[in-house]
């Protein structure tokens, strides 16, 4: 995959404003799914979902560093590059 | 009779969202005005199926009643489970903060809950693999997330389930609401039913039970409740909810009172899985178990809101049973189906048939039954108020629905005297 991370990010963007019901303008880098942007267990389900659908990868259940919008850019750059 | 069973339980809002209006005063209207909300269905493409129309629920936005990420979670049915609750609560005058939470309590029926979001991910899995199964789809099927939801929404922490009797779905939830009251288990319930099945598989398989019109050229006249010219029911979608509160409740906060719900009737055929038992004994019998029920007199009958589905299983079956408990008196009582304006709700056709039922007991007018050309000489005898609404005093009504399953249900209300 050629995604810059830039690109990634957006689209992570997109997808948690979709999913979470919540404006682009209530998202930072930092915020957290749950603790942030009210998240719960389904939401995350779903969220986790999306990104596999979008980005063509696999993200194992008990990944739990992905709390955070950077940890899910960091997590998807990263496999997206190997 | 038991001493618990002597509390009274009143009626003190309504709400609905219907084929012909998404709120009561425009579904009330558009009966009187004898509309029909029967179309080509929008909701799927129906080019390979028998039936092209349906009776849909049109513009409805969930958002004015869930918030949007709420409503992302549900299926159709529970946004107009949530619509018919929250209006009818408004109607009420009632919010969270008025009314204890542990003693108010939703019973709230579907006949077959998310069929849609059951296709839905289907056609997901089918596509995309197990992997891509909605973590939501329990809840968007589940017939019990309308009560579920509307529990949360409004904080209610009493008696909270479904009842799922096909076309008697919620007229069963209505009765046994108003028994909770009466058992002193809960002071407020919010009742009724939703249904959104006109979905690939529900409208195919009633196609395919030959159950449905097929008057794809005329869609409007296809539901003809008690006509000899009718030829199956029309699908219809909607939620109607009631809120009902014990007299002493809804007195002390001083509360605009309806109409008093007097008794029902249950009873079942025992017969078939999907025919009526075509002696009628078995509505029979639950007419005058909800005339006894409420302590009156078939005589004392003014008006009966009939299943009359527009089939003639439905329909002579039921007018068999009219003719069994109510003999001479049908001569002086009213009879009507609103399926010709609604189509047929299926599990919340009790719902919105009994809000009407009330309604023309508040208002004095009974709602016809439209599209009435030809009488059926098998329903003689009935007086259906035939295309115009009539104005009548309307002491007792009662609202009557038979489901698959053999399930007959029949509610009785009476106008409220202090």
């Amino acid at each position: 995959m050629s995604m810059s991370r830039e690109e990634i990010r957006e689209k992570v963007i997109d997808i948690t404003c979709d999913q979470l019901k919540v404006s682009r303008d209530q998202i930072k880098d930092e915020s957290a799914f749950v603790e942030d942007l009210g998240a719960d267990s389904l939401d995350i389900a779903e969220l986790v979902m999306e990104f596999e659908d979008e980005f063509d990868l696999e993200i194992p259940e008990n990944e739990q560093g992905i709390r955070t919008i950077n940890a899910a850019v960091d997590f998807i750059s990263g496999k997206a590059t190997k | 009779m038991p001493d618990a069973l002597t509390r009274r339980v009143v009626i003190t809002g309504l709400g609905c969202v219907t084929p012909v209006g998404n709120d009561l005063e425009a579904a009330w209207d558009a009966l009187l005005a004898g509309k029909s909300g029967a179309a080509e269905i929008t909701l799927f493409d129906t080019r390979d199926f028998g039936v092209h129309f349906a009776n849909e629920v049109k513009d409805y936005n969930p958002d004015s009643f869930m918030e949007p990420k709420e409503a992302k979670r549900a299926d159709r049915f529970v946004h107009m489970a949530m619509g018919a609750a929250k209006m009818a609560m408004h109607h009420a005058g009632l919010k969270p903060g008025l009314y204890q939470p542990e003693r108010a309590g939703v019973v709230f029926a579907s006949g077959i809950g998310g069929i849609r979001s059951i296709e839905e991910q289907f056609e997901r899995y089918l596509r995309k693999g197990p992997k891509r199964i909605s973590a939501f789809t329990i809840p968007y099927l589940m017939i019990n997330s309308a009560p579920g939801y509307i529990a949360i929404d409004l904080g209610m922490k009493g008696p909270n389930y479904s009842t799922v009797t096909a076309c008697a779905s919620a007229t069963h939830a209505i009765g046994l609401a108003m028994r909770h009251i009466q058992l002193h288990e809960a002071d407020l319930m919010i009742c009724g039913g939703s249904e959104a099945g006109i979905s690939i598989l529900g409208l195919g398989a009633f196609t395919n039970m030959g159950a449905l019109s097929t008057r794809n050229d005329s869609p409007t006249t296809a539901s003809r409740p008690f006509d000899r010219e009718r030829d199956g029911f029309v699908m219809g979608e909607g939620s109607g909810a009631l809120v009902l509160e014990a007299l002493e409740h809804a007195q002390a906060r001083k509360a605009r009172i309806l109409a008093e719900v007097l008794g029902y009737g249950f009873t079942d055929d025992a017969y078939h899985i999907t025919s009526p038992d075509e002696t009628g004994v078995g509505p029979a019998r639950a007419f005058s178990q909800a005339i006894a029920a409420s302590g009156l007199k078939p005589t004392d009958i003014d008006y009966m809101n009939a299943h009359g589905t527009s089939t003639i299983f439905n329909d002579r079956t039921e007018a068999k049973a009219l003719q069994m408990v109510f003999g001479d008196h049908l001569s002086h009582m009213a009879v009507s189906s609103t399926k010709g304006h609604t189509g047929h709700l299926l599990g919340a056709a009790g719902a919105i048939e009994a809000v009407f039922t009330v309604r023309a007991i508040e208002t004095g007018m009974v709602p016809p039954t439209i599209n009435f050309t030809t009488p059926d000489p098998e329903c003689g005898g009935i007086d259906v108020t035939p295309n115009q609404p009539r104005r009548r005093e309307i002491n007792y009504a009662m609202s009557n629905n038979l489901g698959f399953g053999g399930h007959n249900a029949t509610l009785c209300f009476g106008k409220f005297r202090g």
